[in-house]
């Protein structure tokens, strides 16, 4: 019983669809009639799947896992914006109350060198993980720790690095810059373990190490255009691209 | 009744409190240089399989990851909202390790081993010093100390929390130290892969056999050990909590290959969650049981009430969880709070277009907490308007991310008028059968996390899934499974000149080729059925028998039905699925009709678990057995055991059973009131 009220939408939708990362992909259109607008984005996409399979045409492939917003997993450029017309908010969270009827719809995978395409809106994001193991962590191992309360974090503090944390990984920052910069997830990460007492020891090493897999990974350069804190789910400040370029000169200068 | 000499529970001896003391320090050890030819496959990278991977690393082991996400950051513990339990006593308010242990045997509704669950809560102050050693940002007071709320089903606040997103970051931490091992070469990592087959060999597990994701490829692993983290089987309802891709088939085949299955019918109803809006639905959404520190239950005290709920005067409103159990009021444990609230909606109480919901109300704590602020800031008379905007804010600190979140979905404000909630699936207590050790009926095969049956008896509390997943992964893994390889490393320096020793055969070994033959087929023979219904209309129709007949209340001829109801269905499917698309490909609609398939076969057996447990306990309601009052009544003489099922054939269970020692709490009727 949302706002959505059974409202029921037509509409036409244009899907990329690409055979494996090597073939050359392609749009494809399909209609849809009677979509309630109660449906989450990817209910939508349920049941053109459905309709699909019925048809003797094979579903087309999207990632998608948590539909709550905190996986990361899914990942739709919707109307040339990533996750969509709404801000603030993942493919999965998106609503069909946020459409009109008669609406066309484009859908297309992420789209960046650093993220090759799998299967139609399927991508590889596997070098966000190969960032992570190059630095994005505190030494620490199981075993070793002190008592919880033996280290005194002012809830400021603790607060903003619970903010950088809450990146989820998504790659939409990505998807929109047009330099395809993964500076606010790497960002994120480097603030959160820096704003934090166990961050301290590592605090330089981190950030060379990770930038410079960040840059094997081949992400672009960021020129500070901003449409990534615009497009993050997860509304991730770009005070964290500034923290981190402070954090690289302070490590280069030892 | 005694124990089936098939299930040795492997307690240690002695006094509760040092029995895993006393364990840990005279266990067997492997060597460093030992540790370092043993190899360990990790199937999970959820907060288990990633705390145990990346420890098992830590200590030396190779290890090897597998996740079916695209990465093991994605695994479903990152949806945890509420909190972590751990008995730190840091708000000074009577807890201790003890009285953890006493709460959770309490919870479980006296079904659960006493060994396990002490150590579970002896572990659990560790967990808090790991994961904030590692920079998970748990919340904190404004002194700098870490701050605490409450959770159903306890009188004291040991709950940790990250906001609503206390998984997330206790993932995040778990998987920083897992990419840490990644980086260092230490553990191999293979996400988009799933697990479709364990290999035994002479009764042990030797590896795995896994479906490469993105090419379809078949692989063979093998590994000394085998530990599955894959998480719970709430999907075998279709409509649940869990992510769309969580599913019971690692666990099932491991079953299938001789696991024995632990109390398959303990399934967790949540009582708040987002009701169901239409055919559509494809999962449902949890908000938070922490809501309820602040969030009043309640119905319109008449039936089809149509008025608005803010219209609904105070002395109209039934809230009924205060009304019906005084002393834990909105706090009574989830499977008391789901009955009572179907109660309600059954006897037409219910509120929303569908009647099938109650009311999640925050405005008396809004009140509340706004007076407490005005007054901090030494604001003198403040308008109410100024004591609600005041309370909100303090509301949407504790709680942003979850009114957002049900914002979303329903398109309705929470802060201005109450969420409405229905229970829904949420939780599996049962699993696969393990010992002490963490170790399955299968030497060498080991469950961990929320796929094992071991800590939470017939219900769990709030609190203790992450919990259990990072006890068994961080702190009690890496010292049970050197009982099982330092054998292994005696067998192997024994049969060091064998040529074909397993050590040296490895995937080679014929009957890994034998296991990769058989899931090949079966994957060609989901394909070349080509029948007329889509996996996913299966899916949802298993779902609803499971619902309707294995839910949140059970009775003899409902579960008859469903037995006869699901086998129907699984001949349907084996005739009539479609499944399009190659094996040779990225192909989710066959990743899904295999996890389908074992649904299909989980829940028969669940269903027969529950229709022998001829008793109510926990979240296990059987409507014959019921007190005056509509309350669970337990039956101990008969059933004071965890059932554990050996699989014979399709359709064909032994059960065994392991009887239920207490020797530390005195077992008695459960009352909350
Ligand atoms: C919405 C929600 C909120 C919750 N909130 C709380 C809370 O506040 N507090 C609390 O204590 N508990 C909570 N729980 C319960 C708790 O989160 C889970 O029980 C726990 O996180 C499970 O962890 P796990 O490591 O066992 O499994 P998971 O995190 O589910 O991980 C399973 C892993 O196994 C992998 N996998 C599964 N099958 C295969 C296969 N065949 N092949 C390869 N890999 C496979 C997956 O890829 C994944 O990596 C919540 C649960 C839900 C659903
Ligand atoms: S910074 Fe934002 S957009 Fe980028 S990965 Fe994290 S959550 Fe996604
Ligand atoms: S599916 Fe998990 S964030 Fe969208």
């Amino acid at each position: 019983m949302g706002s959505g009220n059974g409202e029921l939408l037509n509409l036409t939708l244009k899907v990329w669809r690409q055979k494996n990362s090597k073939a050359k992909g392609s749009f494809e259109t399909h209609q849809l009639k009677g979509i309630s607008t109660d449906m989450s984005f990817l209910e939508m996409f349920d049941v053109l799947n459905e309709q699909l399979i019925h048809e003797g045409k094979e579903a087309i492939a999207f990632d998608h896992d948590c539909r709550e917003g905190i996986c990361g997993m899914c990942s739709m450029y919707i109307n040339g914006r990533p996750h969509g017309p709404k801000g603030a908010v993942t493919t999965c969270q998106l609503h069909m109350r946020s459409f009109k009827n008669n609406d066309t719809i484009v859908v297309e995978p992420w789209r960046s060198v650093a993220f090759p395409v799998i299967k139609d809106l399927v991508v590889d994001r596997s070098a966000f993980d190969r960032i992570v193991a190059s630095g994005g962590y505190v030494s620490v191992n199981t075993g070793n720790a002190k008592d919880a309360n033996n280290i005194l974090i002012p809830k400021p503090a603790a607060d903003d690095a619970f903010a950088a944390a809450a990146c989820i990984g998504c790659g939409a920052c990505v998807a929109t810059c047009k330099n395809g910069s993964a500076m606010l997830f790497v960002s994120a990460k480097v603030s959160q373990l820096a704003l934090l007492p166990q961050g301290q020891v590592e605090r330089k090493e981190r950030v060379l190490k990770m930038v410079q897999q960040m840059d094997e990974e081949g992400f672009g350069n960021c020129t500070n255009t901003g449409a990534c804190e615009a497009e993050c789910p997860k509304e991730i400040s770009l005070e964290n691209i500034a923290r981190m370029n402070r954090e690289m000169i302070g490590a280069s200068l030892k | 009744m005694a124990s089936s000499p098939k299930l040795d529970s492997k307690i240690p001896e002695g006094p509760i409190d040092q029995k895993w003391s006393k364990y840990r320090s005279t266990v067997a050890l492997v060597n460093p240089a030992n540790k370092r030819s043993l190899e360990v496959l990790v199937v999970g990278s959820g907060l288990a399989g990633a705390s145990a991977a990346a420890t098992l690393a830590e200590m030396g082991y190779k290890v090897k990851v597998f996740c079916f996400q695209d990465s093991p950051r994605r695994a479903h513990s990152i949806a945890a909202q509420g909190g972590i339990n751990a008995a730190k006593n840091y708000q000074n308010d009577g807890d201790s390790t003890y009285r953890l242990f006493y709460d959770t045997i309490k919870g479980g509704d006296y079904r659960a081993r006493e060994g396990n669950v002490y150590r579970l809560a002896e572990v659990s102050s560790n967990i808090i010093d790991q994961c904030v050693a590692q920079g998970v940002p748990l919340a904190r007071e404004y002194g700098g100390l870490l701050s605490n709320r409450s959770f159903g089903g306890t009188q004291v606040q040991r709950t940790f929390y990250a906001a609503g997103q206390t998984g997330q970051q206790l993932l995040l931490g778990a998987y920083s130290a897992l990419q840490r091992q990644v980086g260092m070469g230490a553990v191999e990592l293979c996400a988009r892969h799933e697990m479709l087959d364990v290999v035994t060999i002479d009764g042990k597990a030797r590896g795995i056999i896994a479906r490469n994701l993105i090419t379809g490829a078949m692989e063979k692993h093998f590994g000394h050990a085998v530990l599955l983290c894959t998480g719970g089987y709430g999907n075998v309802f279709y409509l649940s909590t869990n992510a769309m891709g969580s599913n019971v088939t690692a666990a099932w085949k491991a079953h299938k290959k001789g696991a024995f299955f632990g109390n398959p019918c303990y399934t967790q109803i949540h009582p708040t969650c987002i009701p169901v809006s239409g055919d559509h639905q494809s999962k449902l959404t949890l908000m938070s049981e922490s809501l309820r520190n602040d969030g009043r239950i309640w119905v319109p005290k008449k039936k089809d009430d149509n008025r608005k709920p803010t219209d609904i005067p105070e002395e109209e409103r039934d809230y009924y969880l205060e009304r019906r159990y005084p002393a834990f009021g909105n706090l009574v444990p989830r499977d008391v709070a789901s009955r009572a609230a179907k109660e309600r909606c059954d006897a037409g109480y219910g509120v929303g277009a569908s009647k099938k919901a109650v009311y999640l109300d925050f405005a008396f704590n809004t009140i509340r907490y706004g007076k407490t602020e005005a007054a901090k800031l030494n604001l003198h008379n403040p308008s109410q308007e100024e004591i609600v905007r005041l309370g909100k804010e303090v509301i949407k600190e504790k709680y942003g991310n979850l009114f957002d979140m049900y914002q979303q979905i329903t398109g309705e404000n929470p802060y201005e008028v109450p969420m409405r909630i229905y229970p829904a699936v949420h939780y599996t207590m049962g699993g696969l059968w393990v010992d002490y050790n963490l170790m399955t009926t299968v030497p060498g095969l080991y469950a961990l996390g929320e796929a094992n049956f071991s800590d939470h008896g017939a219900n769990r509390l709030g609190a203790s899934a992450l919990m259990q997943g990072l006890a068994d992964g961080y702190f009690v893994i890496p010292y049970t499974l050197g009982v099982y390889l330092s054998g292994e490393v005696s067998r192997m320096s024994a049969e060091k000149d064998k040529a074909d020793s397993i050590d040296k055969l490895k995937t080679k070994h014929p009957e890994f080729d034998k296991a990769l033959e058989e899931q090949t087929a079966l994957i060609n023979k989901f394909l070349s059925i080509k029948g007329t219904k889509s996996v996913e209309s299966f899916h949802k129709r298993l779902g609803l028998i499971m619902w309707e007949k294995c839910g949140m209340a059970r009775n003899k001829q409902g579960l008859t039905e469903a037995i006869g109801e699901i086998q129907a269905l699984r001949e349907e499917f084996w005739k009539d699925v479609r499944v399009l698309g190659d094996a040779n490909e990225f192909n989710p609609d066959l990743e899904k009709a295999g996890r389908v398939a074992d649904f299909i076969e989980l829940g028969e057996l669940m269903c027969k678990d529950a229709l022998h447990r001829e008793e109510s306990c926990g979240g296990h309601f059987r409507e014959e057995h019921q007190e005056a009052d509509g309350e669970a009544k337990r039956d101990d003489e008969h059933f004071k055991y965890v059932a554990a099922w050996e699989f014979k054939n399709t359709s064909n269970w032994e059960l065994h059973k392991e009887e239920l020692v207490y020797e530390n709490i005195k077992i008695a009727q459960r009352s909350y009131k």
